[in-house]
């Protein structure tokens, strides 16, 4: 079975965002709906070729690290990540100035979903090079973008990204990789770091032969100590295989996979303890130190860094989408076919029912559906925002667009990885026994998809990032503006045969402005901060009704959008209130309880 | 030397197929159509030979409807040099026969004058595997079909086919026919970077009419039907039940 249903991806990319009303803008111009289907097809043919028959192979067999200190993945693995960067598709969004094919990002993710449908693992290695090789594009020098982007442009490298520490995860400002400054060439100013990375995916592999690193390190002081906090935080480019220019010349820095984390699901990625600077393999130009070059100035790095895990938080929310996807179609498939009980009008029927006749089967279904395809919306939503922030037509739209995709990527990286994993829980459910085993394909997909809420930053950081600084921050602006479309939405549906929609829509975004407003008002900032991912929770929910109902309001959508969007506003919409009341209520359980009572 | 390769839109292989309810054919509107896959493999054999220097050129030729054009431009991403299409019907439903598609492959030859034709031994959705043999009747031409392997040495090809119970290899006089199958290649994949360079490269519009040639279809199709679905499986205790059933069932 197809790992995804390409009716539905279109009928949101074309019928619902008008895809090819991007073609007006003039960094799309000359581009067509035909060229964006056949990039879709590709994409469409090397997940199912490539990238799903190597998916449950590579899980039970992970990335082994030999004994020459070298990671094997999967070969199946390797051959599809391989056959993507053949075909091109690292090079769909970039600029035609540095050998892309400058399609809209809206495009470029609608075709990643359906890779990682199939392969949410393999499908990280050119993630990550995207965004990693966009970084440099954005902030490197001429001379930095030839020697590190070009290479993941014409598939001849991948790009990680180094942020976490054993020590600092959620707290990057805690970072100890240390950078010294060692002279400056071509490619900028030049760094010796030491330090190590925990939890890097992709560091080790064996697709490309050469990986280029983009590292958060800190700028030694004179006297040797390291600035405090995030303003400390430099960028740096550190490849496995240095280029000519580097003292020594070409070989291999020094840098060494220390071991390999041995995980619950995702497991076709290598993910790497990666130590910078150890000395003992490999001593560029005779000197211990992994050798780096400076991204845009000392400083700067977590800023810069931002956009690539701004761009990498959007492809989380989309691969817990694609999951919640695959598990929705391969359970509505099986509940068609698998004949259980009696239905319950007529409990002495003859012979069993198919599981789709039961009530709570059909709950079931209803329920993964809008979620699958209420996240899957909220991802490419996001993703034209992302386009049109970058290049709408006047200073003004760009900016609103701006403002909505900042209010919004930590919703888009948590509401599907939140939900989209209660949407695989259901899937396991509706297959009962059989759901459990590894012989079906949902058990996997649900450890697969316990990722999403923890890395890229976890859903507490993304309840703080909403509420603290995007909601009081801002005074309730952004929200306000988006609270405003989504009343229009409302006001439509009440028009229509949608109108059953309206009211829930319209109190469930008067809680939230009102939560908001509570927030932005509270006496003490720390207690609404204790109730962040509730509120981030809420928020989500409206948004995703919003969407839903938006999606059934297109003329000639098919009947399924609007019972999903029904389903949705009867059965999840009131959760928003009950989220949100301890905040207005100003609750302090959590905040009070003393430690011994936890 | 010049290769022309005609590739049909089918329904796409992936596509669980549905009978009109009318039994008048399968089910066409909104359903996922691509380029028929021994076709695929012929394109993939005629770039190979391009890129081996044995060909200059490579034209690809559908006759169908309008749609087909999306097909021609697959061809053209995979690497072949131009297209011809040849409007032929307006509704997706009413297929050419494979009489009708030599005719008109025999007049675009007759323009073009090519040293080779490279076609897919059948197409997937009729199953007819005749346009290749028709076509080779038509010009007069020798043929090779079902090839696993093909060669070409000087006024020659060299062609290993694919018959019941093995492989037998013949040399054909060029200009020839070879009809591929399945395990002649593996297709690649049209790059994104060269399905947007397609766009530029030459499609010529023709119609079924500038060719006079009557497509009109002289076979009728009776009756369009599913394959019987299979039956629920039984489980049995043992040899001896097992054997019975068989009996009752008076199979054995
Ligand atoms: C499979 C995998 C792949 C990864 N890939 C990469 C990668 O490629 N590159 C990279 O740099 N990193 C990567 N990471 C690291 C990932 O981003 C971190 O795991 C994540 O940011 C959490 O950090 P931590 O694991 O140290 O947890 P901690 O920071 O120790 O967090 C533990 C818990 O405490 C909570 N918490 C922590 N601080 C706060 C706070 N201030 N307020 C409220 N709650 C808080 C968290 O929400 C979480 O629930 C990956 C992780 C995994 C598991
Ligand atoms: C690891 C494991 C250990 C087990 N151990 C044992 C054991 O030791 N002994 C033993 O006898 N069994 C055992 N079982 C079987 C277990 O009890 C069944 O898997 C369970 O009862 C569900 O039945 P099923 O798997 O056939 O799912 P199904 O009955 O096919 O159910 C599939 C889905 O349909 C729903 N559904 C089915 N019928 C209805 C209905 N009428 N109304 C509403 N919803 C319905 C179910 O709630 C479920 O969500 C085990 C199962 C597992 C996975």
């Amino acid at each position: 079975m197809p790992a995804v249903n390409r009716a539905d991806l279109d009928f949101m990319l074309f019928d619902w965002l008008g895809a090819e009303r991007l073609t007006a803008l003039p960094r799309f111009a000359g581009q067509s709906a035909e060229d964006y289907r056949a990039f879709l097809d590709l994409a469409e043919r090397l997940a199912e070729n490539e990238f799903l028959p190597t998916w449950k192979p590579s899980d039970s067999a992970e990335p082994a690290l030999g004994a020459d200190g070298e990671v094997r993945l999967h070969p199946g693995v390797r051959d599809a990540v391989r056959a993507y960067l053949d075909a091109g598709l690292q090079l769909a969004t970039v600029d035609e100035a540095h050998g892309g094919m400058q399609l809209p990002i809206t495009v470029g993710t609608a075709a990643m979903a359906c890779i990682m449908a199939a392969n949410i693992a393999a499908s990280g290695f050119p993630m990550l090079s995207q965004a990693n090789a966009r970084v440099i594009a954005a902030y490197g020098t001429p001379r930095q973008i030839e020697l590190f982007a070009r290479p993941q442009h014409e598939g001849a490298a991948l790009g990680t990204m180094c942020l976490s520490e054993p020590e600092a995860g959620s707290s990057l400002g805690d970072i100890t990789t240390r950078a010294r400054p060692a002279g400056a060439d071509e490619a900028g100013r030049r760094f010796r770091l030491t330090g190590r990375k925990m939890w890097i995916s992709g560091a080790g592999q064996d697709i490309t032969p050469d990986t280029i690193h983009l590292v958060l390190a800190k700028i030694e002081n004179d006297d040797g100590t390291l600035p405090a906090g995030t303003k400390g935080i430099s960028l740096f480019l550190v490849p496995r295989l240095l280029p000519e220019i580097a003292p020594g010349g070409s070989g291999p820095n020094d840098l060494a996979i220390a071991g390999l984390n041995h995980k619950m699901g995702y497991r076709g990625i290598s993910n790497c303890l990666l130590n910078l600077g150890e000395g003992t393999r490999h001593r560029p130009g005779g000197e211990a130190g992994a050798l780096g070059w400076l991204v845009g100035e000392p400083g700067q790095g977590l800023a810069i860094m931002f956009q690539m895990m701004n761009e990498a938080r959007i492809n989380v929310g989309l691969g817990a989408a694609a999951l919640a996807w695959r598990g929705y179609l391969l359970s509505r498939d099986y509940a068609f076919e698998r004949r259980q009980g009696r239905p319950l009008e007529d409990r002495r029927a003859p012979a069993p029912v198919p599981l789709v006749r039961h009530p709570d089967v059909r709950r079931m279904l209803l329920a993964q559906k809008a979620i699958a395809e209420g996240a899957l919306a909220l991802c490419l939503y996001t993703a034209r925002l992302a386009d049109l922030a970058a290049t709408a037509g006047t200073e003004e739209e760009r900016s609103r667009a701006h403002a909505r995709l900042d209010l919004l990527t930590p919703v888009t990286k948590s509401w599907p990885s939140e939900f989209g994993l209660e949407a695989n829980h259901m899937a396991i459910q509706v297959h009962g026994g059989y759901g459990y085993t590894r012989d079906f394909d949902v058990e996997q997909l649900y450890r697969d998809n316990r990722l999403n809420p923890i890395h890229e930053g976890t859903t507490g950081i993304q309840g703080l990032d909403l509420l603290r600084r995007k909601i009081m921050g801002d005074g309730g602006a952004a929200l306000a503006a988006l609270l405003e479309e989504v009343r229009a939405t409302a006001d439509r549906a009440a028009a229509g045969p949608g109108a059953a929609l309206a009211p829930g829509l319209r109190d469930a975004a008067g809680a939230l402005e009102q939560a908001a407003r509570s927030a932005t008002g509270a006496a003490d900032p720390v207690m609404p901060l204790a109730h962040a991912t509730a509120f981030l929770h809420a928020a989500g929910h409206v948004v995703v009704a919003w969407l839903l109902t938006d999606m059934a309001l297109v003329a000639g959508a098919p009947e399924g959008r609007l019972w999903a969007a029904r389903h949705f506003h009867d059965t999840e919409l009131p959760r928003v209130a009950a989220w949100l009341a301890p905040l207005g209520a100003g609750s302090r359980a959590a905040l009070d309880a003393p430690d011994g009572a936890l | 030397m010049k290769v022309l390769v005609p590739v049909k839109r089918v329904i796409d292989y992936n596509v669980k197929v549905r009978v009109k309810a009318d039994g008048s054919g399968v089910d066409l509107a909104n359903v996922k159509m691509s380029m028929n896959p021994f076709d695929e493999i012929a394109v993939e054999e005629a770039i190979r030979l391009k890129e081996a220097g044995k060909v200059e050129e490579v034209v690809a030729v559908s006759i169908g409807v309008k749609q087909a054009q999306e097909t021609l431009r697959t061809a053209l991403a995979m690497g072949a040099d131009r297209a011809i299409l040849i409007v032929a019907a307006d509704d997706v439903h009413q297929d050419i026969e494979p009489l009708a598609v030599a005719k008109l492959l025999a007049k675009v030859i007759e323009e073009e004058e090519p040293g080779l034709v490279l076609c897919g031994k059948q197409a997937i959705d009729n199953d007819m595997n005749a346009t290749g043999q028709m076509l080779s009747a038509l010009l007069g031409w020798s043929q090779a079909m079902y090839a696993n392997k093909v060669e070409i040495e000087g006024d020659h090809a060299v062609v290993t086919r694919e018959v019941d119970g093995g492989l037998q290899t013949v040399k054909v006089k060029m200009p020839t026919i070879i009809s591929t199958d399945l395990r002649l290649n593996e297709p690649r994949y049209a790059s994104l970077p060269n399905i947007m360079k397609a766009k530029k490269k030459p499609l010529d519009e023709k119609t079924a009419a500038d060719y006079g040639v009557d497509v009109a279809p002289r076979l009728e199709v009776v009756k369009t039907a599913e394959p019987p679905t299979r039956k629920a499986g039984e489980m049995v205790g043992s040899v001896d039940e097992l054997v019975s059933k068989l009996k009752e069932a008076g199979v054995v």
